[in-house]
């Protein structure tokens, strides 16, 4: 059994790389960038599912830690040249106009910043519970936006910043996703981890067992803060040009949307669903032109596409609460459990 | 600053304060019965501006049979939303009901952008609300004048409702406990869905002032009143009505005088300072200044 998933979690791997070197190297430019955009949704998604599915804690702020992130890189990256084309209106301040740094090191200082905005909002916020820390994490994520569109000469305020120089390419993204999975992997299955699914379950039960409630909490929102930090990085990077407006609630609603239909607790999960999530969107705009059957033609109702998003929502919540995975994890057996014809588990024990 | 100034500014805090505390009512009365945040009560209000919009411009009919009808179509609103979305849920975990209301949230808005369009409309004013009148040394708008009074009419009759009748009574009932309150022989659902009406039909009153004040109306207009009366009641403490009717003031005075006193480089800064006021609130008396303290049970 044991090698037998070794073989097939190999050739999964070796599909994938394939995939992605025939992407990198025929791909148009438009699938391309939905490729990458793939990537970039599955950090985001399992780092608002680090924070509201393994640990149970109601975030909303993802979009502000993103804008952090994004911001911060954007900043680091661009060259003098561009920078002084975009800030017309006002002139950037003083060390940040110098600084032109390769965007690896952007992003993770764009990370550690992000991390460290969320320590300083989760000493005070995470003593909330519940609907509270989301009005508040919420309320967190619409202040610095607003600090964004307010601080003209760092931010360049509501116009936004232009030409961030397209540096990642599709191996950068998805070697940052597979580490981001590693990393949460890894955390999920330590003792830490274990901790954090704990306070989930039940946090006076943990907090009995000695589980230290604040200090978990406040590592796992900081570190949910750091690869969100990245990821909208790593968006930036792609799109080329940010605003303060991206970054509205409507941000964490999609990446909400991925973690409920993965499965608030499941890696895998929101893998497959930041995936389904991202082509969907996009192949989704369909809807909102007219398509034309040949003897009948639909009329093409903009903003239909968000109508059928925010339906699923509902729907998935109403009728098929745990998602895809809920909180467990795929794997080869329950594939192949899945599809063989064969009733009975392995063992002998009635699934 | 004179203080007749000071004056005018007061008064146009308290105008927007009753505005704000009449949708706040809403989601007080909601958190209280279901332990639930409203999320779509925002969308709610847009909903209503939108069909007086289409009753007076579109159909011609005359704003006080229109205003009527918007109310009890808006409350019908709040309680279908209330059966499809809150409650197939009611036994569900609370995090599915929070996500629940978001989508039913974002349902609305989209449905909105499709069914009315994006662009904003402007919002009918009859001639009765338009004009100044001089009060001492401060002019207003009669609308502003009207505000107030109108939102202490409704209160009062929302708290003779609650404290006085046997509707009030079953509501108080089952905001302590379902369960028990069912075994009384109060039927739960039915509670709830008043309570959802009611909330609804003044979320629907705050919107036809709102548009009388502010005569534009657009799909995503409710977020942003939507977010803050929310605040307001948690600032009062939620689920208590006297207390969400203090944080709208509280919000609504506070948010005018910021702007009034400020430096013109720091109105920027007016949408933040909700959330600035909820967080320091939340952070000294984590239920609000008039909620009750919850303790924990095992």
């Amino acid at each position: 059994m044991k090698r037998r998933n070794l073989i097939l979690n190999g050739s999964l791997v070796l599909f994938i790389l394939i995939f992605l070197f025939s992407a990198d190297n025929f791909f148009d430019d438009y699938p391309l960038r939905l490729i990458n955009l793939c990537a970039i949704y599955i950090i985001l998604g399992l780092s608002m599912n680090l924070v509201n599915g393994f640990t149970g804690l109601f975030s909303l702020g993802q979009a502000g830690f993103m804008a952090v992130g994004a911001y911060t890189t954007a900043l680091l990256t661009m060259s003098k040249a561009t920078k002084e084309a975009t800030f017309f209106m006002a002139p950037l301040i003083w060390p940040l106009n110098s600084i032109e740094i390769p965007f690896y090191f952007a992003l993770i200082i764009g990370g550690i910043l992000a991390a460290f905005v969320a320590f300083l909002i989760g000493a005070p916020v995470l003593r909330l519970k519940g609907d509270y820390l989301g009005i508040a994490t919420l309320g967190f994520a619409e202040i610095i936006r607003i600090v964004i569109v307010n601080t003209q000469t760092v931010t360049n305020g509501a116009l936004g910043l232009k030409g961030i120089p397209n540096d990642a390419n599709i191996w950068w993204n998805f070697g940052i996703a597979a580490l981001t999975v590693a990393a949460i992997v890894s955390l999920i299955n330590s003792s830490f981890g274990r901790a954090l699914k704990a306070i989930r379950e039940d946090e006076i039960a943990a907090e009995s067992m000695g589980i230290n409630l604040f200090k978990h909490k406040t590592l796992s929102f900081i570190l949910g803060a750091f690869f969100a930090g990245i990821g909208g990085g790593l968006l930036a990077i792609l799109q080329g040009t940010i605003a303060p407006d991206m970054f509205n609630f409507i941000l964490t609603f999609n990446i909400l949307l991925i973690i409920v239909l993965g499965g608030m607790g499941s890696v895998s999960g929101t893998i497959i669903s930041a995936v389904a999530i991202t082509l969907g969107t996009e192949y989704l705009a369909v809807i909102d032109k007219p398509i034309d059957f040949g003897f009948f033609e639909t009329p093409g109702i903009p903003g239909m596409r968000m109508v059928v998003i925010s339906a699923i929502l509902m729907a998935v919540v109403l009728f098929y609460r745990h998602g895809l995975m809920g909180t467990k994890e795929l794997n080869w057996d329950m594939l192949i459990q899945k599809f063989s014809r064969r009733p009975l588990k392995k063992g002998g024990i009635e699934s | 600053m004179s203080f007749d100034i000071f004056l005018q500014h007061l008064t146009n805090g308290i105008s927007l304060g009753s505005l704000y505390a009449l949708i706040a009512i809403g989601y007080t009365m909601v958190y209280g019965i279901l332990r639930l945040i409203n999320f779509a009560h925002g969308d709610i209000f847009m909903m209503a501006t939108y069909f007086a919009f289409y009753g007076v411009i579109t159909f011609g009919v005359p704003w006080y049979i229109v205003f009527p009808i918007v109310i009890l179509l808006t409350a019908s609103l709040g309680m279908t939303l209330e059966v499809a979305a809150y409650r197939p849920l009611r036994n569900a975990p609370k995090i599915s009901i929070m996500i629940s209301a978001i989508g039913a949230s974002f349902l609305l808005e989209n449905l909105a952008i499709v069914i009315f369009g994006g662009v904003n409309k402007a919002f009918p004013t009859p001639e009765v609300f338009t004009g100044v009148v001089q009060l001492g040394p401060v002019s207003l708008q009669k609308l502003t004048f009207y505000i107030p009074i109108i939102t202490v009419i409704f209160l009062v009759a929302l708290l003779y409702l609650i404290n006085h009748t046997k509707t009030g009574m079953a509501m108080r009932a089952v905001s302590k406990d379902h369960e028990t309150a069912g075994v009384m022989g109060i039927d739960v659902n039915k509670t709830i869905s008043i309570t959802f009406g009611i909330g609804s039909a003044l979320a629907a009153i705050g919107a036809l002032m709102w548009g009388l004040k502010f005569p534009q109306i657009y799909p995503l207009m409710g977020v942003m009143p939507g977010l803050k009366c929310f605040i307001a009641a948690v600032i009062g403490g939620i689920g208590n009505i006297k207390g969400a009717v203090l944080g709208g003031f509280i919000l609504g005075v506070g948010e005018i005088m910021l702007v009034a006193f400020l430096p013109s480089d720091y109105t920027g800064y007016r949408d933040a300072f909700a959330f600035i006021l909820l967080i320091v609130v939340l952070l000294f008396r984590p239920t609000g200044i008039m909620g009750e303290k919850i303790s924990e049970k095992v």
